[in-house]
């Protein structure tokens, strides 16, 4: 369906988000699909530079186009968006044609040099991934050597004056136990604190069954999230949490507490294809392509997809429930990916309304694209859990089962 | 810092809005903070404050009924206290 649903005037915020607006609030550009590691979770699948990669002239373009828009802010990422040869001359193209930047990064390549410009630089923010406030539990998500490497790039930061960095961490069921340490590093860089969630996304969906918070962690997570309030970042990544609050919604996280995709938040890939959410990397998903379908503004505004998901939806099974108002049925591409139905509740439902459905027959849709390393990765993780992925036949264990 | 109906205002330079079919966005490119104005009437007003004499011309200048004057003056009172809009100083 496509008919564009009338909006009512006037009443909550929120109701008038989910009719979509005329340009997103949270935009995140993939910058490239190269990446200089290979994070057992990555949401975009990264590691190999795709050829079809938009040119410095296109990604100024679209820069352009969100002047046009007036998207005061995109938030980029890849892969590793370091990586690519003219990643600072983007920045700088970005900042003076007032769309301000906050990017995220390993920190590889947070120099002292290059900390001293970001921080001589207004409009810009830097965002460090690290995923263990210990090396142990980092590098065996992120690969070896990323906990120092983090480290340094935010004592860098620090030593140049910048100021209110974004020190970002994905929850993890081997880092929840680490949450006042993470805080406390934050703090020692002068960095702010962000919590995100685990997606089972790109590479995420091969490692979350294993890495997922498990519920009594879940539950640790969100009274942590109450007790620090304002003081560390979310993202809007736990909404789903807000249903142990009470049912009248008064428990809700800071936020908006709405799955935004289509509606405020897409995506921008390396290749100029934009979907409805960063954690929504699949066909399924994907609202058009800026080289073929008239650039980013008519997609959009025009977009069949987006115009759908901002068209009322049913919240289906989920709207039986006491917490709907407050979790609103969770996160699309959580269900997704997870092969559970869009209506129904989210994975990690904190009543328990998916256990059922989890256990299950369900079949995951694996991912429509792999930028995945094929060959030896210097920093390669070696995750905590000796398997990746489940064996798919028993001859994957031993190669003598045949000869049996 | 109240606003006065008296007195003169505009919207802060380093504040950008965005129309929507709500209202509008208030970016603010020094403090990054995003902030919502919630009436179209409420954009129009805001709009209007620079070349307006002071808050009441801006009131009528956007058909602001009399009765919802208050309203709309305390709705500026939150702007002002966020920066978003600013007291002009006479030139």
């Amino acid at each position: 369906m496509t008919i564009a649903v009338e909006r009512p005037q006037g009443g909550r915020l929120v109701d008038q988000f989910e009719y979509g607006l005329d340009a997103p609030i949270c935009l995140t550009w993939e910058l490239t699909y190269a990446c200089n590691l290979a994070c057992v979770h990555c949401l975009s699948s990264s590691g190999r530079r795709d050829p079809r990669e938009l040119s410095t002239d296109e990604c100024k373009a679209l820069i352009d186009e969100f002047e046009r828009m007036q998207v005061f802010y995109v938030n980029v990422g890849g892969g590793e968006p370091t990586v690519r040869p003219d990643f600072w001359e983007l920045l700088d193209y970005a900042v003076a044609h007032h769309v301000g930047v906050k990017f995220s990064t390993n920190g590889f390549r947070i120099t002292p040099e290059r900390a001293e410009r970001l921080a001589a630089t207004d409009y810009v923010d830097v965002q460090i991934s690290l995923d263990g406030a210990t090396s142990e539990v980092n590098d065996a998500v992120r690969g070896q050597g990323t906990y120092d490497a983090a480290l340094r790039a935010m004592a860098n930061l620090q030593a140049a004056g910048m100021k209110d960095f974004k020190l970002s961490v994905v929850c993890t069921r081997h880092n929840i136990g680490q949450l006042d340490e993470f805080k406390a590093i934050a703090d020692t860089y002068g960095a702010q604190l962000r919590l995100t969630r685990l997606r089972p996304s790109g590479r995420g969906a091969d490692v979350w069954d294993e890495l997922h918070p498990l519920p009594h962690q879940q539950r640790e997570l969100y009274d942590w999230l109450v007790a620090n309030g304002d003081q560390v970042l979310t993202g809007d990544s736990f909404f789903h949490l807000s249903a142990y609050g009470p049912a009248d919604g008064s428990g809700a996280l800071p936020g908006l507490n709405l799955c935004g995709a289509g509606r405020v938040v897409c995506l921008v890939d390396p290749v100029g294809d934009v979907y409805a959410c960063p954690f929504a990397i699949h066909d399924q998903f994907l609202a058009g392509n800026l080289r073929e379908d008239g650039g980013f503004d008519t997609i959009w505004k025009t977009a069949p997809l987006f115009l759908d998901l901002r068209s009322p939806q049913t919240g289906g099974a989920c709207t039986q429930c006491s917490a709907y108002d407050s979790c609103r049925g969770g996160c699309m591409a959580a269900k997704f990916f997870t092969g559970l139905p869009l209506d129904g509740p989210d994975p990690e439902c904190v009543k328990g309304n998916s256990e059922t459905a989890l256990a299950g027959d369900r079949e995951r849709p694996g991912s429509s694209q792999d930028h995945s390393h094929t060959g030896t990765v210097r920093n390669a993780p070696v995750p905590l859990t000796l398997l990746r992925t489940r064996p798919v036949s028993a001859c994957d264990e031993s190669p003598l089962v045949s000869q049996q | 810092m109240p606003v006065l109906p008296g007195a003169a205002w505009e919207l802060s330079p380093s504040v950008s809005l965005r129309p929507e079919p709500f209202g509008a966005l208030a970016y603010d490119f020094v403090t990054r903070k995003l902030s919502f104005l919630k009436s179209p009437t409420l954009v129009d007003v805001v709009r209007r404050l620079a070349d307006a004499a002071d808050v009441e011309d801006a009131l009528l200048g956007a058909g602001v009924p009399a009765a919802e004057r208050d309203r709309y003056v305390a709705a500026l009172g939150t702007l002002a206290a966020s920066g978003i809009i600013r007291e002009r100083v006479a030139a």
